[in-house]
């Protein structure tokens, strides 16, 4: 048996590699050998506990991580970029759902075979760990349902659902209570009290998530991230293993920062995202609100195209849809040679997670060099030729400037307006997910192109280049 | 001081360091930062390696057992998803394409 001090230093070694870790990731250059330091701190961890465990039955343990293991990495090299934000949504679940299975065993082996009984903070602890695992596990689920399309993006908004939440949180704290409180009632009374606010849990994460709509997602999931990285650290508090406080308060942290970032990035508040029930269908507008729109075909857009010496292009969801990632970028390689300045402008809720946009791009191969994040590039649209628009929306839309009484009015926007000409590439009219109107659709320098982002994009390929030849 | 007084000095300390690093990582990283938060998340494996270590057919190590198979998906489902992200920002060209 290896002495609990050496073990100890193990962890603290593999804490020290998760920070390095992390550190990579602050540079792109570093960022690949950054992951890999923490996957070795990972496997330094792994050993080290298997090392302390010493002789055990192995069995389970192992067909644990052959199963889990085969399943991670079949899923991590099968996934398709578009579908990023389901995958991280669905492990956020796995996350939360881990930590609040090995908070429950650690208490099942107390309470029902007669181990030896938690103290007062590994059972409030256990407790947290379940209540905020179970929560992210069915939040994420549903994000999950959500991001994948197989529940629709609208919010579902139940009647008198605040004071349906309000009663569940209520009753979990009271049978939180009851079980601490209780150290000397029998097993039966605190299992109950237990599977009652387990069940509770399951239940809020479902409610708390159905009621947000598709463009808050990038703040759902972030949050949800950490949410997960804090139910690791307080199943950490359950077991004394400061690795686990450790690991779970980067993430945790890591997830709190990108949430901020997006609420900022959307002009929201947190409270607000969770609880307005936003981008309701009660606002919504259709084609009948919109006048003077002007819409062409691919033709005269490539004409457009092709005297335009600097050219920006937008990508939105419509993008990410229609993965037309790859012939955004071969419009915008054809517009290079031709000698036009191109550059992508990437709004931070662009997509329907933070970074999507970027990964999706680089995933064609689009140099990173290339992407300007909004406060970069706002300023260049003044002296732009051509705004190439693609399957975006609510974050053009000039009303969150010029118009206080919009639900998105102080939202940042991509200032396109500010362009020469304006290209659409949209489906249609129909609104964003803030269900308003787009004033820069009716402006006399937009030209709107409808229909599916990738076959437009080839369409102005085709075009762009018979020009060429001709 | 007891144990866990110790884990709350840890925690908070570890939030600030997490705090001072993930500001500093551009936005372009914020989606391969959030796979690989979704792997350093699965660092519950630990505790459900320890949980399982009785290896009897009792609750707790059924619990265990799906504690571990979870973790270990988030842990090298999310670690090699993040080095395929990445390996897209480093500019080398894909092989066969």
């Amino acid at each position: 048996m290896v002495s609990a001090n050496v073990i100890a230093l193990l962890y603290l070694l593999s804490a020290v590699l998760f920070i390095f870790g992390l550190k990579g990731l602050t540079g792109i250059r570093s960022a690949r050998r950054g992951n890999a330091l923490a996957a070795l701190a990972m496997l330094l961890a792994g050993i080290t506990t298997l090392v302390d465990i010493g002789k055990a039955d192995y069995r389970w343990i192992v067909a644990g991580l052959v199963i889990g293991g085969g399943i991670g990495a079949y899923v991590a090299l099968k996934i398709a970029m578009t579908a990023m934000p389901e995958m991280v949504a669905l492990f956020n679940g796995f996350g939360g759902g881990a930590s609040a299975l090995v908070a429950l065993s650690v208490i099942s082996l107390a309470i029902l075979e007669g181990g030896e009984p938690l103290g007062a903070s590994a059972s409030i602890s256990g407790f947290v760990s379940v209540l905020i695992g179970g929560i992210t596990l069915t939040g994420s689920l549903v994000a999950f349902a959500k991001l994948s399309g197989k529940l629709g993006g609208a919010p579902i908004i139940l009647p008198g659902r605040h004071w349906i939440n309000g009663f569940l949180v209520l009753t979990t704290l009271g049978a939180a209570i009851y079980f601490l409180l209780s150290s000397g009632a029998d097993a039966t009374a605190l299992v109950t009290s237990f599977l009652v606010a387990t069940a509770l849990s399951l239940a809020l994460g479902v409610l708390l998530v159905i009621p947000i709509g598709g463009a808050d997602m990038p703040v759902v999931i972030s949050l949800l991230n950490s949410l997960s990285g804090l139910a690791a650290a307080s199943t950490g508090f359950v077991l004394s293993n400061n690795l686990l406080i450790i690991g779970g308060a980067l993430v945790g942290a890591s997830g709190l920062i990108l949430t901020q970032i997006m609420c900022g990035a959307m002009n929201r508040t947190l409270p607000n995202v969770l609880f307005a029930g936003f981008g309701g269908v009660s606002a919504a507008s259709d084609s009948r609100d919109y006048q003077n729109i002007t819409s062409y075909g691919p033709e005269e857009a490539a004409m457009v195209l092709e005297s335009a010496m600097s050219v920006i292009i937008v990508p939105g969801y419509g993008l990410a849809v229609a993965q037309a990632q790859h012939a955004a970028r071969e419009l915008g390689d054809l517009l290079e040679a031709r000698g036009a300045k191109v550059a992508y402008a990437i709004h931070p809720v662009a997509g329907r997670m933070p970074g999507h946009m970027n990964v999706l791009l680089a995933d064609a191969d689009v140099p990173y060099e290339k992407l300007f994040e909004m406060s970069a590039i706002n300023s260049e649209f003044k002296t732009t030729d051509v705004v190439l628009v693609v399957g975006a929306n609510d974050v053009v839309n000039p009303a969150a400037e010029t118009d206080p009484q919009s639900p998105i009015a102080g939202m940042p926007i991509l200032k396109c307006y500010e362009a020469q000409t304006v290209l659409m590439i949209k489906r249609s009219l129909s609104p964003g997910f803030a269900g308003i109107k787009n004033a820069l659709f009716e402006n006399d320098n937009t030209m709107m192109i409808f229909g599916d982002a990738k076959v437009v994009l080839q369409g102005l390929l085709a075009e762009l280049k018979e020009l060429g030849t001709a | 001081m007891g144990e866990l007084l110790i884990g709350l000095y840890v925690f908070v300390l570890a939030i600030f360091v997490g705090f001072e690093i993930i500001t500093k990582i551009p936005p372009t990283l914020h989606t391969p930062l959030m796979s690989g938060a979704n792997a350093i998340s699965g660092i519950t494996v630990l505790g459900a390696l320890q949980a399982a270590r009785a290896g009897s057919t009792e609750l707790s190590s059924l619990l265990a057992f799906g504690a571990i198979v979870l973790a270990s998906i988030n842990v090298v489902g999310g670690f090699l998803v993040t080095d395929r992200m990445l390996a897209m920002f480093s500019g080398k060209k894909k092989k066969n394409k």
